[in-house]
């Protein structure tokens, strides 16, 4: 196990900043997911923690030893491709075999290791055939198994799972959540899926043009997203956004509406009185028109999910996605009021865009 | 009105169309072959049926006299040895030529698609440039340069020659071709600790046979052909097959014979040919496919 620490990472391309100043500590053991749309720089981040790419300045450590200078293979890390990155002309054996042959590994140690690999992956029947007959999740495993074999105890995943199918996904997805119980190993694994996220790591890094937006516990970034931006992107359907007044006697005022923000634990007082309310869905309650302390509302449309449904509402000029069960979503009528459950309720500073 | 599709009837039938392209690729190939079958039909024919000039006859009575006399006693020159001494010659310039310049011209281009700056496109540029020079222009320097080192008419000189003249193409065409090799293969392998040359050596060449083969049948082909460099550059003990071949033809002395020309023709070409057909499966894949896939 060990730690890595990320300090103070830039790197531009062209004029164009690609990471700015990015911090992170991982602790030994930790899954660590990095969390960003494309071109957000996380892939660009994950080739400088390995070394593959330079960065114009900043240090990367690993067990607090400064390994910015090293080549790729002195840092004891292991690295799992988008695309796979199989070796084409070589076998499944020799695939895994290659690191550990340049490293000079005695044959029966090799043996060994790639045997303890292919049952942990279930891949020895493949052993013997080259990548160009494997399917997508087999060269999924094989490209994991290469990164296993050299017992690196710090592991690198770039979207691993974004070339295959919605089912195989979901399954690798809780087959690699397992494996990193069984390793214990550190990894740190990129992608723009909010699930892989959601569900695999300890801690999320959420990035956005080249910054690292929030770096805290799946369940933190959902509940209290530390930016307009976290907000927004984390979580289907998008938070809901009011813009209004805060007001010195924590009343958040909006369209003549006045709602009471008094629950809410504010962790800095604002400034400035401009703010942004956001609601996820799951915290709007639909109340009858005209109950008190309510806003109205009208309804657009309803989406039956199956388990759950969602109705579109338009209330304050602005559209609203609000979580329903499927009877009340059968039944909902045109004109109803909403009630926000002020406690679960986000406020972003308008100027800074970050929670207050 | 019938709302179904509308199938537009061809004016001619699958088959008639068929045959049409057939006939097409017959009259086409028959084209291209019938200079090849005068010259082998010419070659097999005595002298006194060449002298009755109808050259398009088929031989009465083939004979392989005049193949053999081209093989090994018509007169280059002052020597009466046919071109049998120029086949060696030949092979011993072309095989370390094409060797050396698809192997050199793999690792540049490799190193070019690698490197990823207006420096390399810049290099990548100037390698182009010196494939459209013409020879011609860059024979005198390279006369002048070759004697500085004296090498002017060595063998050393010409191997050298060949290789040198051939790099911008075979570079050229091996960094195309590594362009489309995604890129995350060669970072896969320095993240196993492979070294650049371990990694061209052990996984990239592997995946490269096609192209391989057909960057080495152009150089073979161009080499094998080639008249300028090897008269200019060969030195009288290492004239290859196509400078020998020019002198019967040209032999002033003696009287002209067209079949012997035309055999020693034929000999001079087979190598290219037999090229050709071994690995002409290999030559039609590499030119269709791009790059890798998985």
């Amino acid at each position: 196990m060990s730690s890595v620490s990320i300090r103070q990472i830039r790197k531009s391309f062209a004029g164009l900043t690609v990471l700015d100043s990015v911090d992170m500590e991982i602790a030994p053991g930790e899954f660590v997911v990095i969390l960003g749309s494309s071109g957000c720089g996380k892939s660009t981040l994950l080739n400088v923690i390995a070394g593959l790419d330079d960065c114009d300045s900043g240090q990367i450590l690993i067990n607090d030893v400064d390994v910015s200078s090293l080549e790729p293979s002195q840092r004891g890390l292991a690295m799992v491709f988008q695309s796979y990155a199989l070796f084409p002309a070589m076998t499944v054996r020799r695939n895994l075999s290659f690191g550990m042959e340049i490293a000079g590994t005695p044959k029966a140690k090799i043996a060994e290791k790639v045997a303890w690999a292919a049952r942990l992956l279930q891949i020895e029947a493949l052993l013997d055939r080259k990548p160009s007959q494997l399917s997508g999740g087999q060269r999924q495993r094989v490209a994991i198994g290469r990164a296993l074999v050299r017992s690196s105890s710090i592991c690198l995943f770039d979207e691993p799972l974004s070339n295959l199918d919605a089912k195989l996904r979901a399954e690798t997805r809780v087959e690699l959540k397992q494996l990193h119980a069984t390793l214990k190993s550190t990894m740190i694994y990129v992608t723009h899926d909010q699930i892989e996220a959601m569900t695999m790591a300890d801690r999320v890094a959420i990035m956005h043009k080249g910054r690292v937006e929030q770096f805290a516990e799946p369940q933190t970034v959902y509940e209290k997203p530390a930016s307009l931006f976290v907000a927004g992107f984390i979580g289907s359907p998008a938070m809901n956004f009011l813009k209004g007044h805060l007001e010195r006697t924590r009343r958040f005022k909006t369209h003549d509406v006045c709602l009471d923000a008094s629950s809410y634990g504010f962790a800095t007082e604002p400034t400035a009185p401009e703010a942004i309310l956001g609601i996820r869905c799951e915290d709007v309650n639909v109340v009858e028109r005209g109950t008190p302390d309510s806003m109205p509302a009208t309804l657009a449309f309803t989406e039956l999910l199956g388990a759950d449904a969602l109705g579109w509402f338009d209330c304050l000029g602005q559209r609203f996605s609000v979580k329903l069960t499927v009877d009340a979503a059968r039944t909902m009528q045109k004109d109803v009021g909403f009630r926000f459950n002020m406690s679960k309720a986000s406020f972003f500073s308008a100027a800074t865009e970050r929670r207050l | 009105m019938s709302h179904g599709i509308q199938v537009k009837r061809p004016v001619f039938g699958p088959r008639v169309a068929r045959i049409g392209l057939y006939a097409f690729l017959i009259v086409s190939a028959a084209f291209f072959l019938l200079p090849l079958l005068l010259i082998i039909s010419n070659s097999l024919k005595p002298l006194e049926e060449i002298r009755q000039g109808n050259l398009l006859a088929l031989p009465v009575r083939p004979t392989f006299d005049a193949w053999i006399t081209a093989w090994k006693s018509a007169c280059t020159g002052l020597e009466c040895g046919g071109v049998r001494p120029g086949l060696w010659n030949s092979i011993k310039i072309a095989v370390p030529s094409v060797a050396i310049s698809t192997l050199v011209g793999a690792l540049n281009g490799y190193a070019l698609a690698q490197w990823k700056s207006r420096r390399a496109n810049l290099i990548m540029l100037l390698v182009t440039i010196g494939l459209f020079i013409p020879y011609q222009a860059m024979l005198y320097p390279t006369v002048k340069i070759l004697s500085s080192m004296g090498l002017f008419r060595t063998y050393a000189g010409i191997v050298l020659v060949h290789v040198i003249y051939g790099l911008p193409y075979t570079t050229l065409l091996f960094r195309n071709f590594y362009v489309g090799v995604p890129d995350e293969i060669s970072r896969a392998a320095r993240m196993e600790g492979a070294s650049f040359l371990r990694t061209f050596w052990s996984v990239i060449l592997p995946i490269s046979t096609n192209i391989l083969v057909v960057v080495a049948i152009l150089q073979f082909t161009g080499i094998w052909n080639d008249y300028l460099l090897g008269l200019i550059f060969a030195g009288n003990d290492n004239l290859p097959m196509t400078v020998q071949l020019t002198n019967i033809v040209n032999n002033a002395r003696g009287s002209v014979s067209p079949n012997v020309n035309m055999a020693a023709a034929v000999i001079t070409a087979i190598p290219t040919l037999v090229v050709y057909f071994l690995s002409g499966r290999y030559f039609v894949r590499g030119i269709a496919a791009g790059a890798v896939k998985g």
